[in-house]
């Protein structure tokens, strides 16, 4: 555990590192891209942009910057946005509930999504229809984002006019952000799924349940999905990151408020504190998720939980 | 970085939406019929889609239409600007008057104007609000400008205020109608710049008061009960109609259209050329108005290559079929340039000729300069091709698919140019370091001193020129306010940049809007910024 710990704090550093001098090696500043947002560009005068920038701290040598940045980040301040003059941890962490709402519902969806299509699609003893199944997801994948939005937008919202199309109140504004949301993820999750099922069944202890006198159902559901879940699991710990990043297509489809409208904004602008609190958070979302399903695999398989037994447990469950 | 790529695809999803939506909408158009206006309605809230988000509600602090829009329901000016004539009109100010040099101007105040915390608009209130701008120093992103050359304001009496300038400023009378100069209340600069950027102080005199902001999702503001002191110009006297205005942010086009065609919102800024047809003749309308100030154009840097040479860059303004660019890209809401001023800007002179599309002339200019056609169709002469790049950002969405037609229309006549489009950060930079061939940007101002400011020899010299007849012409207009001396002044200058191609002048940007049947009365200032005082919604 405190190594996986000490991990994390590596990953979290190298986030607020990489992110620094990516931000520095593009061309520009958010100074003059603020002073320039007016049409036309920028009219003020060189020593007036200079002012700003000093007001900002982007006058200092650059590892003074950096080690002025990392101290205070350690303390939870990432400093000032440029372009709006908020503090950009309150920025961030303000936009982050109704993110977290789309994300969480789209994360429980695709897994119900995947994972229904890939138990369904292996069970079947219809041949068409498990093949309709199991191309789902090839299938989810292959729809980029931004165009299944503005189609659900346009079938639910401007035709049927079942929820609305803006905003962020309510639990009608989340289900069609989070659907398109959960498609991608849950088509990944479904065809990991699938395939570890169908090696799952074609292992010889499948046969050996089966002589036993278990029922179909209780191999593929008990047995096998149980085998089966752990590659899916470690999926979910990698998608759930995906989910953060695919929110600035939807949240802009979609004209809600969030992370991802905040990241992209920040990034355009070169608004250095906003995007490092954007990158830290999300570091930080992700190497939690990974660590919470490091925490679930023992419960799937009790191998992992006491490697010194493992091979007397593993004949033992048989 | 995927932040730089998204805009790619999002400008791709906005047409695949943009054709669903074509399609969807053939068959809605008919249950929105047009509604009976009638008499203006008082209450109820207008729900106004907007693209961008408004970093920022200060209007003297901002600089992109989104926050003006904002801004300007919120803040009186000491003046109005008649978005007709051009003309400068009364508005906290009932009169003024201009020291012959047009350094001084003394402004009679109106009385009983008060701001949305009971003080009165005073001449004291409008010094601390001056001064408040031009403490704000690049932070006013536009005032900064207008008072580049403030010296300070005095409050005569109560009534009376005297704003002082160093130099010859004849553009301040325009500059006092803008948003960018409104008067914010003294309690206002109590706060930081950074408060009244959230709303946190905001307190101008103006029809609506600032109520919530949530960035990236909504603004509202309200009516101000009591209001009285309207400009003259406007439509009604008294408080405005609407209770409250609620500005979405709705980045995506597609889903701006879809919602205003489903009643999800009563009006929409920015509709894209492509969605424009759905919203003519079924009950939505479509109000147009070009923006004045400097139009859309290839800025030339008279320091670099090719463009060195007066007759490459007349070959090239002869060579562009402006209206092929608007009716091709754009559509018949643009209009074709007729100067560098647009056509709305006051003192616009008429330059319809001299930047006729003349195919022939351009070659036989670019023959006369000795420029070949080489092997591949581009002219070349002693070694040299005849080619430039231009510099652009997408701020406006039409930019890649304009220069695009530009760049062939261009090799017609042996002319390569080369299309670079940079993030507006990268933009920003280039423009400062003068290391580009040819600029393309537009901006927006209802008054010609703006050629004055972008390329004076002495401002931001965007041709990089030396000392010149245009510095004499660009002073003379900026010394009198009287438009007999004026106007000629701005005619010479505008003549200047056209006919040496300083400046290549392609198209007016201009703003339509989508108005719903339950929407009226919406209304653009003389800067085609929005004006919701006479603003009103029926049923709902």
């Amino acid at each position: 555990m405190p190594r996986r710990l000490a991990q994390a704090v590596v990953v979290l550093w190298a986030a607020f590192t990489l992110s620094f001098v990516v931000l520095y090696l593009l061309p520009g500043d958010a100074v003059l891209t603020k002073l320039g947002s007016a049409e036309g560009g920028v009219t003020a005068s060189d020593a007036e942009v200079a002012a700003a920038r000093a007001a900002h701290g982007l006058d200092d040598p650059l590892p003074v910057q950096y080690g002025k940045r990392l101290l205070a980040a350690l303390r939870g301040d990432f400093g000032t946005s440029v372009s709006t003059g908020d503090d950009a941890t309150h920025l961030v962490l303000s936009a982050l509930p109704p993110t977290l709402a789309v994300t969480g519902l789209a994360l429980v969806l695709a897994v119900l999504f995947g994972g229904g299509v890939a138990v369904l699609g292996t069970y079947t003893r219809q041949r068409w229809l498990g093949q309709l199944l199991l191309s789902l997801p090839p299938l989810g994948i292959s729809l980029p984002s931004f165009w299944v939005g503005l189609v659900l937008i346009q079938v639910f919202s401007f035709q049927l006019r079942l929820v609305p199309a803006l905003g962020s109140t309510g639990f009608a504004s989340l289900v069609l952000p989070a659907v398109t949301l959960a498609l991608p993820t849950g088509a990944i999750i479904g065809q990991v799924l699938a395939k570890s099922l169908r090696t799952q069944l074609a292992e010889p202890y499948v046969e050996v349940v089966l002589a036993k006198g278990a029922s179909r159902g209780r191999v593929h559901f008990g047995h096998a999905l149980r085998g089966a879940a752990l590659p899916a699991l470690t999926l979910v710990g990698v998608v759930a990151g995906n989910l953060l990043a695919g929110s600035v297509v939807t949240e802009t489809v979609f004209a809600r408020d969030g992370v991802g409208r905040v990241t992209a904004a920040a990034v355009t602008a070169q608004d250095i504190p906003v995007v490092q609190a954007v990158i830290v958070l999300a570091a930080f979302f992700f190497v939690a998720v990974n660590l919470a399903v490091d925490l679930l695999y023992p419960l799937l398989d009790p191998r992992l939980a006491a490697p010194a037994a493992r091979t007397g447990k593993v004949t033992a469950d048989a | 970085m995927t932040g730089h790529a998204r805009p790619r695809t999002t400008r791709t999803a906005a047409l695949l939406g943009a054709a669903l939506l074509l399609s969807a909408c053939g068959a809605q158009g008919t249950a929105a019929t047009g509604a009976d206006a009638g008499p203006p309605r008082p209450g109820g809230t207008l729900r106004l889609g907007i693209s961008s988000n408004p970093d920022c509600l200060d209007p003297q602090q901002v600089g992109t239409n989104a926050a003006l829009n904002v801004g300007r329901q919120l803040v009186d000016s000491l003046t109005d600007q008649n978005p007709e004539t051009g003309e400068i009109t009364p508005w906290l100010a009932e009169r003024w008057e201009v020291s012959p040099d047009s350094t001084a101007f003394t402004f009679h105040l109106r009385s009983g104007a008060t701001f949305a915390d009971g003080t009165p608009v005073d001449a004291a209130a409008v010094k601390t609000s001056f001064d408040g701008i031009k403490a704000l120093g690049p932070k006013s992103l536009l005032g900064a400008g207008y008072l580049a050359a403030y010296r300070g304001s005095t409050a005569l009496d109560p009534a009376t205020v005297k704003i002082e300038f160093s130099v010859p400023s004849a553009q301040f009378l325009q500059a006092s109608s803008t948003m960018s100069l409104g008067v914010l209340a003294p309690a206002a600069y109590a706060g930081t710049a950074e408060q009244r950027c959230q709303g946190t102080g905001l307190i101008g005199s103006g029809p609506f008061v600032f109520e919530s902001f949530q960035p990236n999702r909504e603004v509202v503001l309200a009516k101000r009960p009591g209001y009285a002191w309207g400009s003259p110009l406007w439509g009604h006297t008294g408080e405005a109609y609407l209770d409250r205005i609620s500005y979405r942010v709705v980045p995506e086009p597609g889903v701006r259209t879809g919602s205003l065609a489903s009643g999800q919102l009563d009006a929409i800024t920015d509709v894209q050329p492509v969605d424009e047809p759905q919203f003519t003749g079924n009950g939505f309308t479509e109000p147009v108005r070009p923006n004045p100030g400097i139009v859309f154009n290839l800025t030339a840097n008279t320091t670099r290559g090719v463009l060195t040479d007066a007759k490459v860059r007349q070959a090239v303004s002869k060579g562009i079929n402006r209206p092929e660019v608007t009716s091709t890209v754009l559509s018949s809401n643009y209009r074709a340039a007729t100067s560098v001023l647009g056509s709305t800007t006051p003192l616009h002179a008429d330059l319809t000729k001299e930047l006729a599309f003349d195919q022939q002339g351009a070659q036989a200019l670019l023959d006369s300069a000795g420029w070949q056609p080489g092997p591949d169709g581009i002219r070349v002469k002693d070694g040299q091709r005849l080619t430039a790049s231009v510099v652009f950002s997408a701020v406006f969405n039409q930019n890649q698919s304009a220069l695009e037609l530009i760049q062939q229309q261009l090799r017609k006549i042996g002319f390569d140019l080369r299309i670079e489009l940079h993030t507006t950060a990268e933009t920003t930079t280039i423009q400062q370091s003068g290391n580009y061939d040819f600029l393309w940007f537009n901006t927006t101002r209802a008054d010609p001193d703006i050629l004055r400011q972008l390329y004076s020899t002495k401002s931001a010299n965007r041709s990089k020129l030396t000392p010149g007849p245009l510095d004499e012409a660009l002073d003379q207009q900026a010394a009198t306010v009287d438009p007999a001396t004026r106007g000629p002044a701005a005619e010479r200058a505008q003549r200047l940049i056209v006919e040496q191609a300083y400046v290549i002048p392609v198209f007016e940007l201009t703003q339509v809007l989508g108005v719903g049947p339950t929407a009226h009365g919406i209304e653009f200032e003389a800067s085609s910024r929005l004006r919701l005082f006479d603003a009103w919604v029926s049923g709902s």
